[in-house]
């Protein structure tokens, strides 16, 4: 019961951010740039061309009418017609964004599967050799530029060891059409197509790293930090009176609680993590939505770009939620006290 | 009494020339600015910034002439990367010369005053957490044009977050203590009680925060002039440099990769720093 009431409350603050974000959103997109319309048809339109477009947008009416117009049309996931592609720009991020989900998806599950371990071997051998390696990885992986990494494993894994390929989801002489989730690591396995998992799998390793290190470090150090933290508390003094064994005393009662912050912090590096993707994208010409949106902004393609950011909104505001309901799991304080 | 803050500076100096890291990042950062000020004395082709073309002396490898080699026009990348670190440092200074004061007075202001102004920052803050730094300069740049001023002002628009989120939990800490207790007792003004009484106890985790952003500013704004929504050439860029010598990779490898070890180096520099400020003031929750 207590479970619920925190849940209701987390989701309709979620609806609040999003409402607040589609506002910011709104600014930019109508406010900022004086005339859409003049821009969209450039510089050598005819006034009435523009004033006819005005009335079509609807910029002629008052602000607020505009902005309600706006919000009735996100929540009919309708958000205007791309100038790029000529398309409604949903069908085009609904296309790119399967690739960009998957991305990130495995991402973090690289930066949490490998950065939370990290963490704790550096906590259970404090000030020894592992912790002096795991303190060095983690500066190296914050201060190390996305793009640079990206290039570096391109050149490194992809011309001098030939081990993995450097560009895109598949090769292009592999046919396979993602259709159920567009996420080709389920698709090929439900049409049961091993080939295209391992495929998918090796063309997705170097974007994933490169993507994950930063966040992998971060994981590393919030873990350790809390892990030594939490081994100070009396209850972990009374386990070990108790006889309870070591490994289980250090992977149940000490990696539970500390698994709180790095879980807590990894919903709010995943604002970082989607920007990573522009550029992570953009180096190994993944199909993403990330690079849709670089292509749209250099094409000035307002509606585009404003449905980029409005997307990559909303999934920052739903894996939070996901994570914030996964903390109240694991950490029965937190449902209880309501948020952290 | 009158020297206690001197030797409390150098008690604080000893520590922290004591802790090898922090020293490392110090040095770092003085050699990086001091090369960034003085770019146009110590650099051998001070002219190379502009665009200047020499087709002879293109792509050429490093050597004892051209420490960094030159780039695809010909000219010397390690004049152009000491320029370069001119516009990365101008990209912190001005970013968190807005963000700090923006993010510290609102943080202060939500944990001291609570009730609606508490709700009305904080419910702002996170609704600009709910967007990446990197997309949002994307989007200004869409809006308006590619240009370091927009960037800087996009990334500045969101990057006070993470200060208001700081400084609003330190300042919800000190709120109950019995100094500020005392002076509200005294009958101190609001002024003086959130400049004088609590901002001085803030100070050394702003500090730490001040060190590690500038790195992480470095790389946002680094990451943008990567995609080309920097500063426009032909003003060197560390990014831009990165980008325009990918396009030459592997074979002219050191034309991307110098500059990106540049950006790498001076980011390093800021982190050790500010890990080394972090344990001497003992502040361990700020990221």
């Amino acid at each position: 019961m207590e479970f619920l009431s925190f849940l209701i409350k987390r989701v309709l603050w979620s609806v609040l951010v999003l409402v607040g974000l589609s506002m910011v959103i709104f600014v930019i997109a109508r406010v900022v740039p004086g005339d859409p319309a003049r821009m969209a048809l450039g510089p050598r339109a005819t006034p009435e061309q523009v004033a006819q477009l005005q009335t079509e947008l609807g910029l002629d009416r008052p602000i607020v009418a505009q902005y309600g117009r706006f919000i009735e049309g996100l929540t009919r996931g309708d958000l205007g017609r791309s100038l790029l592609t000529e398309r409604p720009v949903n069908d085009d991020i609904r296309e790119t964004f399967a690739a960009t989900f998957e991305l990130v998806l495995c991402t973090m599950v690289l930066a949490m599967g490998i950065g939370v371990p990290l963490g704790m071997i550096a906590a259970y051998w404090k000030d020894q050799w592992p912790d002096t390696a795991v303190r060095f990885f983690a500066i190296f992986a914050a201060v190390t530029p996305s793009f640079f990494l990206a290039l570096l494993l391109q050149i490194l894994a992809g011309y001098v060891l030939h081990l993995l390929p450097t560009t895109g989801r598949l090769p292009n002489s592999m046919e396979f059409e993602a259709s159920t989730t567009g996420l080709l690591l389920i698709d090929s396995v439900i049409a049961g197509r091993w080939d295209v998992l391992g495929e998918a799998l090796r063309h997705l390793l170097l974007p994933a790293i490169a993507l994950a290190a930063a966040t992998m470090g971060q994981m590393a150090r919030l873990t350790r930090a809390s892990m030594i933290d939490v081994s100070r508390q009396d209850y972990i003094e009374a386990a070990r009176a108790f006889g309870i064994p070591e490994w289980l005393r250090v992977t149940k009662y000490m990696l539970r609680p500390s698994f709180v912050p790095p879980l807590t912090i990894m919903g709010l590096e995943f604002a970082s993590l989607i920007g990573g993707a522009f550029v992570v994208e953009m180096v190994f010409a993944w199909p993403g939505m990330a690079a849709y949106g670089i292509r749209t902004i250099l094409q000035k393609d307002l509606n585009a770009v404003m449905g980029v950011v409005m997307v990559s909104g909303v999934f920052f505001v739903l894996v939070n939620l996901a994570i914030d309901v996964m903390v109240g799991f694991v950490d029965p304080r937190v449902r209880i006290r309501g948020r952290r | 009494m009158t020297d206690a803050p001197l030797t409390n500076a150098y008690q604080n100096w000893f520590r922290f020339s004591r802790n090898p890291t922090a020293m490392i990042g110090l040095v770092i950062v003085v050699i990086c600015v001091m090369a960034a000020i003085l770019a146009p004395h110590i650099t051998p082709f001070p002219d190379h910034v502009g665009a200047v073309t020499n087709f002879r002396a293109r792509h050429l490898p490093p050597s004892s002439i051209n420490w960094f080699g030159t780039d695809n026009v010909g000219r010397d990348i390690f004049t152009r990367v000491i320029f370069g670190l001119r516009i990365s440092l101008l990209l912190a200074v001005v970013v968190l010369g807005i963000a700090i004061p923006v993010g510290t007075i609102l943080g202060m202001a939500a944990g001291y005053f609570g009730g609606w102004t508490e709700i009305v920052i904080m419910r702002v803050t996170d609704i600009a957490l709910a967007i990446p730094p990197l997309v949002m300069a994307l989007a200004v740049a869409a809006v308006l044009s590619p240009d370091l001023l927009h960037s800087m002002l996009a990334i500045a628009s969101l990057w006070w977050t993470w200060h208001t989120r700081m400084i609003y939990s330190i300042t919800r800490q000190l709120r109950t203590q019995e100094f500020i207790e005392a002076a509200e007792t005294l009958g101190a003004s609001k002024f003086h009680i959130l400049f004088r009484e609590i901002l001085p106890n803030c100070v050394s985790a702003i500090a730490v925060k001040t060190s590690l952003d500038c790195g992480f500013v470095i790389l946002v704004g680094a990451a943008l002039s990567f995609l080309g929504l920097g500063i426009q050439p032909p003003t060197p860029d560390l990014g831009t440099m990165v980008a325009q010598g990918a396009s030459f990779l592997p074979d002219y490898w050191w034309e991307s990769v110098l500059p990106g070890l540049a950006i790498l180096f001076l980011a390093l520099g800021f982190n050790l720093l500010g890990d080394g400020l972090r344990d001497l003031f003992d502040v361990e929750d700020v990221r």
